[in-house]
């Protein structure tokens, strides 16, 4: 194992997270905040409570989520696709490092940021609303879960993506209405009939309700079925990278 | 074993059907300094991304020191130093951040001291904390050069390491090189200066159309190709060829004031000492005269001429 190698992605990553720290952690956190004085305080003051959640709370769990699958996404997807662009990864292509070593250090540097990110929101939101987390083990299992396996899926993104516009175009066409629509700011109870079973194909109810499980103890589905969910969109993602790097698709072609 | 690198059978077609590479087969000796030259298109950075591991190829076979670039693509790539043609890098790292990133990349442990001798070899220890897209072009050659020696590798690999450099950084660039040579480094450059090549290079291989046409040491071949010229600076003007003189292979300048004979020079009679009989015999005279062998250039394309 190349470990210095892995050490040395990690770390240049870190540096550009900090070095973008405007782009990569205040404008999330702006827009949380402005989610909360939308939905929390404007609209949420006329919706009570929902499963006996003050409504400005029963919205956090999403919220976080929201930001972790997009941030997740653009960091890895970001991270492969600009030296992809700019050529410079002539020099990781050219490195004695394995693929693995490869998706550790990248992967590990998005996951890392998303996660210091959710935490933040939360933090943020713990000003705005009083929470409580009843299970922090899995709260904590579901941030990194989701983090690592979506800043895989924008690994893959970034790997494929030919274009700024191809690699805009996933996170916003598919994961932003999928999120919108998984229950982030809703029970999918709350929905009418068939829309309640249209619902349940949307990977992100899984994630979400899980995860909102994790602080109330409230879900939409089981958490066994969301934990499983989550770890087969895990594996899913671990099978299109271990294709990826066995063809050298889009990368040593 | 002498040869460090050696390439066996190596083809590439890529996706698009476009055989780049056909049947290559080509060992770099340790310690030389190689040149392959051929024209744009002609296949030299595939065969070079190859051997580094960015490009992978169709078949064959490719070791370095001894370690296969697949099975054992740690070993190999770790000797490895690569300075692309683009100047590709990271533009908001600093020049320090992104050297020691380098040397950290290729598995290597901290050492500030040696990245420091190699930036101030380079000229870059002023620089140390500029971010690289403040730096000029040349800088930018620079940091690349920097990167690629960072990880003390033992073959360097410099892609058209010329191309649009000014003259300063060319010939810090060639001494540099032989410094590199001076311990021990193996060094492939490829070209279409062939200046380059001529100035620097130990053999030469040329490359043209996915195939290696041809591998020799440069003295060989300036001498088994090399042709010889001699001109001469009329002192009266000639309208045409004399006829005492049609035997020789002359050509006369447009303004008719000079005269050039091209000869080989490898050859028992030349022909040098009789054309200058004859001249005088056509009472030709000439003020100066000068010789000169034909350059690397000159062979190049005549050499690519002879292709079908």
């Amino acid at each position: 194992m190349n470990l210095r190698a892995v050490w040395a992605i990690y770390r240049a990553e870190m540096a550009r997270a900090f070095r973008t720290v405007l782009q990569s952690i205040i404008s999330p956190v702006i827009s949380t905040s402005l989610y909360f004085v939308v939905f929390g305080s404007a609209i949420g003051s006329r919706i009570t409570e929902i499963d006996g959640i003050p409504y400005g709370a029963f919205i956090v769990p999403g919220l976080m989520m929201l930001s972790l699958l997009t941030q997740s996404i653009s960091n890895a997807s970001f991270a492969i696709y600009f030296p992809k662009f700019v050529g410079s990864i002539y020099e990781l292509l050219s490195a004695p490092v394995s693929y693995l070593e490869i998706i550790i250090a990248y992967v590990g540097g998005a996951a890392t940021k998303s996660i210091m990110l959710g935490l933040i929101i939360l933090g943020t939101a713990a000003l705005f609303v009083p929470l409580r987390i009843e299970h922090p083990f899995w709260m904590i299992a579901f941030l990194v879960l989701t983090a690592v396996t979506f800043s895989l899926f924008g690994f893959i993104i970034g790997i494929w993506a030919k274009t700024f516009e191809q690699l805009q175009l996933v996170p916003l066409l598919i994961v932003t209405p999928l999120t919108f629509l998984g229950g982030s700011f809703y029970s999918i109870h709350m929905l009418p009939g068939i829309w309640k079973t249209i619902t349940l194909f949307n990977p992100v109810v899984y994630l979400i309700s899980g995860f909102r499980w994790s602080f109330y103890g409230k879900a939409d589905v089981s958490v066994g079925v969301s934990l499983g969910m989550t770890l087969v969109f895990l594996a899913i993602c671990i099978a299109i990278v271990a294709w990826i790097f066995k063809t050298g698709y889009r990368l040593r072609n | 074993m002498s040869s460090i690198i050696s390439i066996s059978g190596v083809t590439k077609t890529y996706a698009t059907g476009f055989k780049a590479l056909k049947e290559i087969n080509l060992d770099i000796e340790r310690g030389e300094i190689f040149a392959l030259l051929g024209p744009n298109g002609a296949g030299k950075t595939t065969l070079i991304s190859i051997v580094c591991g960015i490009v992978n190829r169709s078949s064959g076979s490719v070791s370095v020191d001894g370690h296969d670039i697949g099975r054992d693509y740690r070993a190999a790539r770790s000797l490895i130093g690569l300075v692309p043609q683009e100047l590709t890098i990271d533009a908001f790292e600093t020049v320090w951040a992104t050297v020691n990133y380098s040397r950290g990349l290729f598995g290597k442990a901290p050492n500030h001291a040696f990245v420091e001798k190699v930036l101030r070899d380079l000229s870059l220890w002023d620089k140390k904390d500029s971010k690289a897209i403040t730096l000029s072009g040349g800088m930018k050659r620079r940091l690349m050069i920097a990167k690629a020696l960072s990880h003390e590798p033992r073959v360097l690999f410099l892609d058209e390491p010329t191309a649009g450099v000014d003259v300063e950084l060319r010939q810090d660039m060639w001494a540099m090189v032989r410094r590199l040579r001076e311990d021990g480094v193996t060094i492939i450059l490829t070209t279409h200066y062939i200046e380059e090549a001529e100035a620097m290079a130990d053999r030469v291989g040329v490359i043209n159309k996915g195939e290696i046409i041809l591998v020799e040491g440069k003295a060989e071949l300036m001498r088994k190709l090399g042709r010889k010229q001699m001109t001469m600076e009329l002192r009266a003007p000639l309208a045409a060829i004399p006829d005492g003189l049609s035997r020789y292979a002359l050509e006369l300048s447009g303004d008719g004031n000079q005269l050039t004979y091209t000869y080989d020079n490898q050859s028992d009679r030349p022909g040098v000492a009789s054309l200058i009989r004859d001249l005088e015999a056509a009472g030709v005279q000439f003020r100066d005269l000068d010789t000169k062998n034909s350059s690397l250039e000159e062979i190049f394309v005549s050499l690519l001429r002879q292709e079908p």
